[in-house]
């Protein structure tokens, strides 16, 4: 929820799978930094999985969203189908480029390059 | 029927506040209207943001001012 009152025009929410691998991982530690920089918000995707009203009403309500899947399963594009809600903005990190794997240690290179991937969908 | 409008306050939230107590005077619902700007309060909803329309404990909409009209269809049985 906003900590300010009311939302900002043009303020982007973020969805990230966050799940169990690399590239999840990954979604969910840029969806992070890109907050704690000031692009856009992240939001909870879980809250839209459960179908919680007030999350799921958010999504739908909201000008600009960006989902952010980190393999090609695409489980946070399968929540959003789900909940019917679209997906505005879409990305999967594997098709940048970066392999999947069960290594947590996330790399620099990779964060930054899909904070980049983020910004430029969005634009 | 209970209707909560979630916002600390400000001009969109007052607007919305406005327009609730329009439609609710206009369809003669017999309704409660709250203003609730606790942060935590609001928190509890999930919205992602401010104004937010809860009508009898379901969110109706979000982070925008809905028109009088759009309330009315919330409201009317």
């Amino acid at each position: 929820m906003a900590e300010e009152c009311c939302t900002p025009g043009g303020n982007i929410m973020i969805l990230a799978c966050s799940g169990g691998s690399n590239v999840g991982q990954l979604s969910n530690q840029a969806a992070i930094e890109l907050t704690q920089e000031g692009f856009g918000k992240m939001f909870c995707l879980a809250g839209i999985g459960g179908h919680l009203g007030g999350f799921v009403q958010s999504a739908k309500d909201v000008p600009s969203m960006v989902a952010i899947d980190g393999c090609e399963i695409g489980c946070a594009k399968a929540i959003l189908d789900h909940a019917q809600i679209p997906a505005k903005s879409y990305l999967v990190l594997t098709e940048l480029g970066i392999e999947k794997n069960k290594d947590f240690n996330l790399k620099t290179e990779d964060i930054r390059k899909v904070k980049a991937a983020v910004k430029s969908i969005c634009e | 029927m209970e209707i909560k409008v979630l916002g600390p306050g400000c001009p969109k939230c007052k607007q919305t506040e406005q327009n609730v107590k329009d439609a609710v005077a206009e369809t003669g619902v017999d309704a409660t209207v709250e203003k609730v700007t606790d942060v935590m309060e609001i928190s509890g909803y999930g919205v992602f943001g401010t104004p937010s329309v809860v009508v009898d404990g379901e969110v109706k909409s979000v982070g925008k001012i809905p028109g009088k009209e759009e309330i009315k269809s919330w409201i009317e049985k």
